[in-house]
């Protein structure tokens, strides 16, 4: 691994995704009022952050038994924050299997500009039809190859090429789990650099949970992304995601260019985001779980309310989905395992 | 019963051969034509292996025999785009469809949920919903039938390789269809319909989740009674259709968990997905079969009424 003094990145270029109202949708059981995403997008516009993603933590289309009813619709929530934004673009995420194309029209007409279509790291064919039509209506379109920590760098480039050719212009390695070691992450948003087209865009989107957000983002930075995703207070699934003011405060000395005032941003986090919290996000051991096993963050206070009904260890519930190698949007499993294991115990 | 009804199926694929393997043992249906476009498909060729009659002219290479060979039932294993047209031509030949597509010009059948009120009202095309449905809808029938049920949601967790290009390229179209049918069949007020592709090794057997919110506060010993009635009927067609957990009461929550695991004819048994369909469809035909055989369903006068 390269020592941090040796990585130069002076004068790189990155664009800043916020996900905490969409990934913090995870965090917060979906519940976050209109006027908490209006408050939060209005300081994070402020702070120069440019892009702004709102959704369900499942994507458009997320609502329901197995995932959470949200508080309000997809629809609400992003009418909401196009209304209060000035610059930042807002995107939408859209998992295939959960939301459709019919979702995607709806988001498009509330104002969004970005779509990112997110399927697991081996089958991005699924998403051919929502990457094309994200494309033919003209918007900046990402392909979002989740768990990408479960196969090796060269099967994620063959993915990634697919989401290319569907009319994707840029492509994300997703670190759902928090998984990746600084290393994970340079083979594979290397190799990505180095195979896809010249003008696609690399992203990577982090997961605290070994508490490798920041410096993951930061070697994805050196290896040729130019989109890193981030939430304010790291407002996440798990142990959150990529703390978006320590990030900017780090690429600040090593003189990246960010374009995010550090101050806002660092306001944004400490007077929104951190009073909204329903309990801190930090790497308790069930998040640390989760990065130590490869296990997709949202499966968190899942396995927290499983362990609580049915007083099976929720550590040992997540550590069981890691091994069956489960993946994101297999919420069912977590009940149907925690009965399983309620009946060994007995 | 000696006397069998005569069938074709369409599209060798391997949807339409494990059928093919199915209805061989059929004690009711006897598959004579396997149709094909491709001369070099290798179901073809297994399809003549089986003692099939063949054709890789589609379904203008079967229409010219079936009077003569007296076809009363087809199976379309192709896709949405040419199910239409093979409806149009076999059933001007006097036959009965049954649509494993995703075209769904007739109405939706899941056997042991409505198939008795499609036959009573002369439908001569019948569509099998997706895999998912043919997984899930018994059971939402199963808790709406005690009662009412506001909501449904299923979720489908497929193996990666039981999951076709069909159903990669239009994903939307299973989520689309099955929440429709767990309105129209299930009998849900609004359905919700999610599936889940895994890549593990081994593949995992097909996983089916659902959950129902019920209006009243649910009755549970009548919906788990009555959901046991149901895997019974199902385990009939699908003998490895197991309820894995559940029911599960929280509230007005119903959830049930259920693993389907197939017979391993053709596709592989991890592909539950897949055998419920070409189960589901057999048993579909057998009934149709059965009426054929005993003169209560004559499909040709149910074709002027169309």
């Amino acid at each position: 691994m390269m020592g941090i003094e040796n990585m130069n990145v002076k004068g790189f270029k990155v664009a800043l995704h916020d996900m905490s109202l969409r990934d913090g949708m995870h965090a917060m059981r979906h519940q976050i009022t209109l006027e908490q995403m209006k408050a939060v997008a209005r300081g994070l516009d402020e702070a120069g952050i440019p892009l702004i993603e709102v959704t369900h933590g499942d994507g458009l289309g997320g609502a329901s038994v197995n995932y959470g009813f949200p508080l309000h619709t997809d629809e609400a929530y992003l009418k909401a924050v196009t209304g209060v934004v000035k610059n930042a673009r807002v995107s939408a995420l859209l998992l295939p299997g959960i939301g459709t194309v019919d979702d995607l029209k709806m988001a498009v007409d509330c104002g969004i500009g970005t779509i990112r279509v997110a399927t697991h790291c081996t089958e991005a064919d699924v998403a051919e039809q929502h990457i094309g039509m994200g494309s033919s209506m003209g918007l900046d379109t990402v392909g979002f190859l989740m768990m990408a920590h479960m196969i090796e760098p060269e099967e994620l480039v063959e993915q990634a090429r697919l989401m290319e050719s569907y009319g994707a212009n840029c492509i994300y390695c997703t670190d759902s789990a928090g998984y990746m070691l600084p290393d994970d992450v340079a083979a594979r948003i290397g190799l990505l650099r180095k195979e896809l087209k010249a003008e696609t865009e690399i992203g990577f989107h982090g997961h605290h949970n070994l508490g490798l957000g920041v410096w993951n983002s930061m070697v994805a930075v050196e290896h040729g992304a130019s989109r890193i995703d981030g939430s304010a207070a790291g407002l996440g699934a798990g142990a959150g995601n990529t703390p978006l003011e320590v990030f900017v405060a780090v690429a600040e000395r090593m003189g990246i260019e960010h374009g995010v005032d550090l101050y806002k941003i660092t306001d944004v986090a400490e007077d929104i985001i951190v009073p909204m919290m329903e309990r801190p996000i930090r790497v308790d051991r069930d998040a640390l779980t989760l990065g130590y096993s490869g296990v997709y963050s949202s499966f968190l206070l899942f396995a927290k309310r499983a362990e609580e009904k049915y007083g099976v260890s929720s550590r040992d519930i997540l550590a069981e989905l890691g091994r069956r190698r489960t993946v994101g949007g297999q919420e069912d499993m977590i009940e149907d395992l925690a009965l399983d294991m309620a009946r060994a115990k007995r | 019963m000696s006397r069998k009804i005569k069938a074709a199926i369409i599209g060798p694929g391997n949807i339409g051969t494990d059928l093919l393997i199915k209805a061989m043992r059929s004690a009711v249906i006897e598959p004579v034509w396997m149709v094909g476009v491709d001369k070099a498909s290798p179901g073809l060729s297994r399809a003549v292996e089986l003692g099939l009659k063949t054709t890789s002219d589609g379904v203008d290479g079967l229409l010219p025999h079936m009077r003569a060979d007296d076809i009363q039932l087809c199976f379309d294993a192709t896709s949405a785009y040419v199910h239409a047209e093979n409806f149009r031509k076999v059933a001007a030949e006097g036959a009965v469809m049954i649509d494993l597509t995703p075209a769904a010009i007739g109405p939706y059948c899941v056997p042991p949920v409505n198939l008795d009120e499609a036959m009573s009202a002369g439908a001569v095309n019948v569509n099998m919903v997706t895999c998912g449905g043919q997984a899930t809808i018994p059971l939402v029938a199963a808790i709406s039938q005690i009662q009412a049920v506001d909501y449904a949601e299923i979720i489908a967790t497929v193996s990666s390789k039981s999951a076709g290009p069909g159903t990669r390229k239009n994903i939307d179209e299973f989520t689309r269809t099955t929440a429709n049918a767990i309105e129209k069949v299930g009998g849900a007020a609004k359905g919700k319909a999610i599936i889940v592709i895994n890549p593990s090794e081994p593949p995992l057997i097909m996983r089916d989740t659902i959950h129902c919110l019920t209006r009243e506060s649910p009755d549970q010993q009548a919906i788990t009674a009555s959901v046991h009635r149901m895997i019974a009927e199902v385990q009939k067609y699908v003998p490895g259709y197991t309820l894995k957990n559940g029911p599960v009461f929280e509230g007005n929550r119903v959830s049930l968990y259920l693993e389907v695991e197939g017979l391993g004819d053709f596709l592989p048994k991890y592909a539950g997905n897949l055998d419920i369909m070409t189960a589901a469809a057999l048993r579909t035909a057998e009934i149709y079969a059965e009426k054929m055989l005993d003169g209560s369903f004559v499909p040709g006068s149910a074709i002027v009424a169309q």
